[in-house]
């Protein structure tokens, strides 16, 4: 179902591993880079691949959160709403975010350009709080860099700030 | 003290070869290859290091449990543990993103003691940063020969692998990492057998920590009674990284002597509390799973495995998170409690029912519907959980609730009396 150069890249990453079964997440991750999710088609070239069940893969599939079955906006926003970075914040970034545009956790913005999703910790509790934009992360978020950034991606421009952490926020009273 | 873990973080280029072999980097690879590995495995047991990922088993002695002669048939694996997903830890990744050779000299160094002949680097899959770094350290580390056939001309082969999760916090369980990278859904499996007899596709193998490993290469190179020096005393030894997070004003990864007192660590290094004239309320100090700690029992509380475990807590991961008074504690008690509820791989009914019955009442005491029977209720249901369960995760769900009940029982109390919590903003 895919062209030679993505099958050569599934063949490498087949060739790192003792047994064909570990392939499984790896070749999902590829499939998610390359779709944007993992359909029912996916996951049969993945069985085929790695030589497990269909049924096997749609298992692997459901049971880590980072593999999508359906298409999501182009910039999925992934909130960080575990307790470090609920202190510093998270619930008025998110609670921004929602107003902004104009949608509900789990859900796309109609042009299909950002949907809102919440995550457990990130690993990122020292720069709190942070927002994983697509594989991005953007630390140190406020409602200001919150907005830059939301704003300069709606207008197709290059994000203001890099990825990493901002500069130290200071809390507002109510955070 | 001086720097060791840290010691690359912030210097121009320290991910690349160029930059970490001009500090010193791969030295300590080529010593170690020419000494007996046995010899290493016992330095390793000299120096005290105990396990960084939480657990604190001590690493040489783990390391002995490995066969000695593997074959080709039944080979030898090391797994390098960087799932990081306990909340409030962050450590593992300053060593990943900014200096990856270290982390790939630690894994040599330590597989070379094993004798193990592929090692998996066992990413979290939101870690992509990490993984393209680490990817990129291995390819460069390969054309230097420190990684493939025939290391440095010792006639020892490896090979290593970077293998990203797909996020799932269970996977930092040990058996559950295995069976992740074999290809399956995380479930954690029964122990015995333990991994070094039984581990990734039935192969001898052993899991360790990040921190652990990157302290493996200076315990060869400046020797164990070197790093025994550091620390409390010889069962809690080496340097340590402790990641700040929550209400204080410089959050981060520190790197200190084992032992180093908590409120130094809170007041000197993470610069104090956040908000001018807001006094501590609580710490937890090893990660959520560890129970949490009053402010008085802050004081004078050092960070190691054994004082830590005095107090009543655990060093775990020691990811530090710190409350001041305007907290909500029955607010960061249901977010902890989501997390596990969200995170039960759903495999033993006591920790897939009991965490979802945990998040639901504290739920209701939030919504303020909450009655003063579901504060026994609650700590039944995280009593009943305990010790019952293949994996540790029920554990990790109890503790906190069960010490959060206990230490801040006024505040629940006043949740259900009134519906909202004694302390204005959360």
């Amino acid at each position: 179902m895919f062209d030679e150069q993505f099958e050569k890249r599934a063949d490498e990453i087949l060739a790192r591993y003792p047994r064909r079964e570990s392939a499984v997440m790896p070749l999902l991750h590829l499939v998610q880079e390359r779709e944007g999710y993992v359909s029912l088609a996916a996951e049969r070239w993945v069985a085929e691949k790695t030589g497990v069940s269909p049924a096997h893969v749609h298992g692997v599939v459901t049971f880590y959160t980072m593999f999508r079955t359906e298409r999501h906006g182009k910039y999925v926003l992934h909130f960080c709403t575990t307790v470090s970075c609920m202190l510093r914040g998270v619930d008025h970034l998110l609670a921004h975010a929602k107003e902004k545009l104009g949608i509900e956790v789990g859900e796309t913005t109609p042009d299909g350009l950002f949907t809102i999703l919440t995550v457990e910790c990130l690993g990122s509790c020292g720069t709190a709080p942070v927002v994983q934009v697509n594989d991005d992360y953007y630390e140190d978020m406020d409602i200001e860099r919150l907005d830059a950034l939301l704003d300069a991606l709606a207008a197709g421009k290059e994000p203001p700030f890099p990825p990493g952490p901002g500069p130290r926020r200071v809390l507002v009273e109510g955070d | 003290m001086e720097k060791v873990l840290t010691r690359n973080v912030g210097i121009e280029g320290s991910r690349t070869i160029e930059v970490y072999r001009k500090r010193g980097g791969y030295e300590t690879l080529a010593k170690a290859l020419k000494m007996d590995p046995d010899a290493i495995i016992e330095e390793v047991k000299a120096s005290g290091l105990r396990g960084r990922g939480g657990a604190g088993f001590p690493a040489g002695v783990k390391w002995s449990f490995m066969p000695k002669e593997p074959t080709p048939e039944r080979p030898n694996y090391l797994v390098c543990n960087a799932d990081e997903s306990e909340p409030g830890t962050f450590k593992d990744r300053v060593i990943i993103e900014n200096d990856p050779h270290l982390l790939l000299e630690g894994c040599l160094c330590s597989a070379f003691a094993m004798r193990a002949s592929r090692v998996f680097i066992y990413i979290r899959g939101e870690y992509t940063l990490g993984a393209k770094v680490l990817e990129r350290a291995i390819g460069e580390a390969r054309e230097a020969g420190f990684v493939g056939e025939d290391i440095l001309g010792s006639g020892w082969s490896c090979d290593i692998v970077v293998h990203r999760g797909g996020g799932a916090y269970i996977c930092g369980e040990e058996t559950a990492l295995m069976t992740s990278i074999e290809g399956k859904r995380g479930n954690p499996r029964l122990k015995p057998p333990f991994p070094a007899q039984f581990g990734v596709y039935g192969y001898p193998t052993t899991i360790n920590n990040v921190e652990t490993l990157s302290c493996v290469p200076f315990i060869i190179e400046r020797g164990a009674s070197w790093f025994a020096s550091i620390g409390t005393d010889e069962r809690n030894t080496g340097p340590k990284l402790y990641g700040v997070s929550g209400h204080v004003k410089n959050p981060g990864v520190f790197e200190l002597p084992m032992g180093t007192e908590l409120m130094e660590i809170i007041e000197e290094h993470a610069g104090g509390m956040l908000r001018e004239g807001k006094a501590l309320k609580a710490v937890i100090p090893g990660g959520s799973s560890t129970p949490v700690l009053r402010a008085d029992e802050c004081r004078g509380l050092r960070m190691d495995f054994d004082s830590v475990a005095k107090a009543g807590s655990m060093l775990g991961s020691a990811a530090i998170i710190v409350m001041d008074e305007t907290t909500d504690m029955v607010a960061v008690m249901e977010r902890i409690a989501h997390f596990y509820a969200h995170e039960s791989c759903g495999q033993c009914t006591p920790c897939r029912e009991g965490t979802g019955w945990i998040e639901k009442i504290l739920r209701r005491i939030r919504r303020g519907e909450g009655t003063p029977e579901d504060l026994d209720v609650l700590d039944q249901v995280a009593a009943n959980m305990q010790g019952i369960t293949v994996c540790p995760l029920a554990d990790a769900a109890a503790m906190p609730c069960r010490s959060f009940l206990e230490k801040f029982r006024d505040e629940f109390e006043h949740y259900v009396r009134h519906g909202r919590s004694p302390v204005a903003a959360g």
